[in-house]
């Protein structure tokens, strides 16, 4: 329980024995996003604004985000052809239920703000049991949190922050549920973190195939 | 701030709204509620949001008894349309924001102390209340320290009762109050004007929605009860859901 006077960035101490690359950059990004908190917020804050200059920067968040939402719904496709525990069926199917309505509803927006939704890459998650499953839906549930949460700082629409906000607070009960199932803290901050564009982008690429 | 209060008199004040403008106890319970900086501005902001200060609220159900947040979509959707839209910061200011905010957090904490003092969770339960309780000192703290920068003023927090007669009682109060704050954050979001007060709020809203999620389970609930898409609630409906908890 991390004291208000010692916060200390617990993504830094999560485990880097790295099953894959992927999974090992994403927890990277993450430590390194693990800034947030009363006084690291401005930095970041400057950063992410300064790479909103285009007036169509709210059509390249939404297709971020949608690239995000093509990622965990394939990701728990693919899930669902392991062999889970009748628990952890249930929570990839609800979980992935929820992240290919996000994918409707990013591309109905993308399409109101005039941009053209990014077409769905083909996916590879290193995942083969139950375990491995459920430790990167937590990786990439806490990423889609960090990755709105620092992205809806450069939206400048306010329908689509509104539309940004309901989406994200869906992924954080996503983070929740995942952690629950691996009997790990819920909430083990108090300050979710942020991350830039470009570390997640970077992070998920190994996922992509094609 | 003043030229809200302007707008607040072109319309009579309506349903649960009006019961605060006409009863002096109730106002003064709900500026006591409001807390923060500038409670009486944050009032004259309430009313106008609730009287065609914004036309988005009149639309989405402020008036009657929609079910839905102000922002939410009638299909459970997002919110995003194609016809412009009024601007939901007009007629707010962050520090009143930050004052509604604070009030939430002070209920919470104040919760959470009463939860703690009961004796009624043990073990592994009671680690994660620990844990939440812990989580929501430091949002007040942020944000008490985040009104004090803004030059606002951060009141005594209200007195309050809850209802705590079993563990079961209390998770179902605690899951409603913390999707209730998660909902307060989300739809206050795309009024905050600052991008810094912006990052803290939504850097507390998905801590609150973890804790609404983990308490939603345990309660029996689902998680996600709301669906792929968590629906906002205005300041006025998180302020007349929590008055039952307000001692006066």
């Amino acid at each position: 329980m991390a004291h208000a006077n010692t916060r200390v960035p617990d993504s830094t101490a999560v485990q880097v024995h790295g099953f894959t690359r992927g999974a090992f950059i994403l927890r990277s990004a993450l430590a390194v996003g693990a800034v947030s908190g009363i006084g690291a917020v401005g930095p970041f804050v400057g950063r992410a604004v300064a790479q909103d200059s285009e007036s169509d920067g709210d059509a390249e968040i939404l297709n971020f985000a949608l690239s995000l939402e093509y990622l965990e719904a394939d990701f728990y496709r693919q899930a669902l052809e392991l062999d889970l525990s009748a628990e952890s069926a249930a929570l990839a199917r609800r979980l992935g239920a929820h992240e290919r309505d996000h994918i409707a509803a990013l591309i109905d927006v993308i399409d109101t703000v005039g941009g053209t939704p990014t077409k769905e890459p083909t996916f590879s998650f290193p995942i083969n049991d139950e375990a491995s499953f459920l430790e990167l839906a937590q990786t990439l549930e806490e990423t889609g949190v960090s990755a709105y949460n620092g992205a809806a700082l450069s939206i400048e629409s306010p329908e689509v922050l509104a539309a940004a906000g309901q989406i994200v607070q869906i992924e954080a009960r996503h983070a929740a549920d995942i952690a629950a199932a691996r009997a790990q803290p819920p909430a083990p901050k108090a300050f979710d973190e942020s991350l830039e564009m470009a570390p997640v982008l970077e992070a998920v690429q190994p996922f992509i195939k094609s | 701030m003043h030229e809200q209060v302007t707008e607040t008199s072109t319309r009579p004040p309506v349903g649960a709204m009006e019961e605060l403008g006409r009863d002096p106890a109730s106002r003064k319970r709900f500026l006591r509620m409001v807390g923060g900086a500038g409670a009486a501005c944050v009032f004259a902001t309430f009313l106008a949001a609730c009287n065609g200060g914004s036309d988005d609220e009149d639309q989405s159900g402020a008036e009657g008894e929609s079910s839905a947040g102000p922002a939410a979509s009638p299909a459970g959707g997002v919110a995003a349309t194609k016809e412009p839209q009024p601007d939901p910061k007009a007629g707010t200011t962050d520090l009143e924001i930050l004052g509604y905010a604070l009030a939430v957090e002070q209920l919470e904490n104040a919760f959470y102390a009463d939860v703690l003092d009961s004796g009624l969770f043990r073990g592994a339960d009671l680690n994660m209340i620990e844990q939440f309780a812990e989580n929501e000192r430091e949002h007040l703290e942020l944000l008490e320290a985040t009104v004090e920068k803004l030059g606002g003023e951060v009141l005594a927090a209200p007195k309050t009762k809850f209802p705590l007669t079993s563990p079961a009682n209390a998770l179902r109060l605690a899951a409603e109050l913390e999707n209730g704050g998660a909902a307060a954050y989300l739809g206050q979001a795309n009024r905050i004007r600052s991008k810094e007060v912006l990052a803290a709020a939504l850097s507390i809203h998905s801590v609150e929605a973890r804790h609404a999620a983990t308490l939603n389970s345990l309660a029996g609930l689902p998680p996600e009860p709301q669906g792929a898409f968590a629906v906002p609630a205005s300041m006025e409906q998180v302020l007349t859901s929590v008055q039952r908890f307000i001692v006066t």
